[in-house]
């Protein structure tokens, strides 16, 4: 099964994601919602975070959050594309089941 | 319970596979109580369940939990519950469930854990073997 | 297709219930049927019809009963975790009711896929 994983919380509030990239089989898909989507940034100390795995997952950023956290201008690590919440809910439906990162 | 009317889902014959997530320490949160409820609920429709225990999450089954002078409940004696509905499905032929827990190896190890440190038996999957075991799973309940 | 959501956080000190709305009504706008919402944890504080934000703020509260009464949506509240936080009867707010675990275990077993929404 290929699976969808959420993301809600900054990398550097809480290990989610790091353990999510641990355990995130290969051909999935992570997406950044809320503090998540901090993560997604270009040349902080966690970007590396994503880079790492970019051959493995692909990597999304809800574009409304970003905004929220004025990062809507901000370059975002090279392959990390934005999707509104209705590209959320297409992700949802590609994939075979979701599992949310707390 | 109230006015708004029941809804009902026709999930005759359904068996999937749950996971349920423990990732935080117990009592700063309230997520371990209640997961419990819901791995207990499981249990009642005979779904298959992994409870997983990774990052701080291994703490929840850590022997010697003792609230009393915090005041708070301890729910370490619902996991023996936990392992005898485990073990009544895994004996019982006519009971089609399938009830794993596991502790990630290196979530465990790097708070200095064993085995031998949990109140119920646990299997330990390493990073790998997890990932696989939880690329399996149809329905995750995160807490 | 057919999607169950399980928000775990009260309204306004996490984003978690904002974001569920958000998904519920985007997943509703392209044709999906969300079966339910489930309230659990904190989540049962979305429930609480006393709840009186700011007048420049949203009402989470409100906003959910009326997805609910316009789109058919079911909103449960876990009367374990209710009863724990004081969300009763005579505090339900329109659109959502009350009733036991079991419903998240149905809600899982019908759905097709299960989002989660929390801290």
């Amino acid at each position: 099964m290929n699976k969808l994983y959420t993301v809600n919380k900054s990398p550097f509030e809480r290990p989610a994601l790091e353990t999510c990239l641990r355990l995130a089989k290969p051909g999935g898909a992570v997406l950044l919602i809320e503090d998540g989507v901090y993560a997604a940034l270009k040349g902080t100390a966690k970007s590396a975070l994503i880079d790492a795995n970019q051959g493995d997952m692909k990597f999304y950023v809800l574009d409304s959050d970003l905004e929220a956290r004025g990062l809507a201008e901000k370059p975002l690590i090279d392959g990390v594309e934005t999707v509104d919440y209705g590209g959320f809910v297409d992700l949802v439906c590609k994939y075979d089941s979701v599992h949310s990162w707390l | 319970m109230t006015d708004q009317a029941a809804v009902e889902f026709d999930t005759a014959g359904v068996k999937k596979k749950f996971m349920f997530v423990n990732s935080k320490a117990p009592y700063g949160t309230i997520y371990a109580l209640e997961v419990l409820e819901m791995i207990l609920i499981s249990a009642a429709f005979e779904q298959h369940a992994v409870i997983a225990f990774v990052d701080d999450g291994v703490y929840q089954i850590k022997k010697g939990h003792n609230t009393k002078a915090a005041g708070m409940k301890n729910f370490s004696p619902t996991y023996g519950v936990v392992e005898m509905e485990k073990e009544d499905a895994d004996e019982d032929e006519d009971i089609d469930m399938v009830w794993r827990i596991v502790v990630e190896k290196e979530s465990m190890e790097a708070r200095g854990l064993t085995e031998d440190d949990f109140v119920v038996e646990v299997e330990v999957l390493d990073s790998a073997e997890l990932s696989e075991l939880m690329a399996e799973q149809e329905v995750v309940l995160s807490g | 297709m057919k999607i169950g959501v399980l928000v775990n956080e009260g309204p306004f000190t996490h984003q978690a219930s904002d974001s569920a709305y958000h998904f519920t009504k985007a997943a509703i706008e392209k044709g999906h049927d969300v079966m339910r919402v489930f309230f659990y944890y904190d989540g049962v504080n979305n429930a609480n019809k006393l709840s009186e934000p700011q007048s420049d703020d949203r009402n989470l509260v409100k906003m959910w009963g009326e997805l609910a009464n316009e789109h058919n949506v079911d909103l449960v509240v876990c009367v374990a975790a209710a009863l724990r936080r004081g969300i009763k009867d005579e505090i339900l707010a329109d659109g959502f009711r009350i009733s036991g675990l079991g419903q998240l275990i149905e809600l899982g077993m019908a759905a097709d896929r299960m989002v989660v929404f929390g801290d």
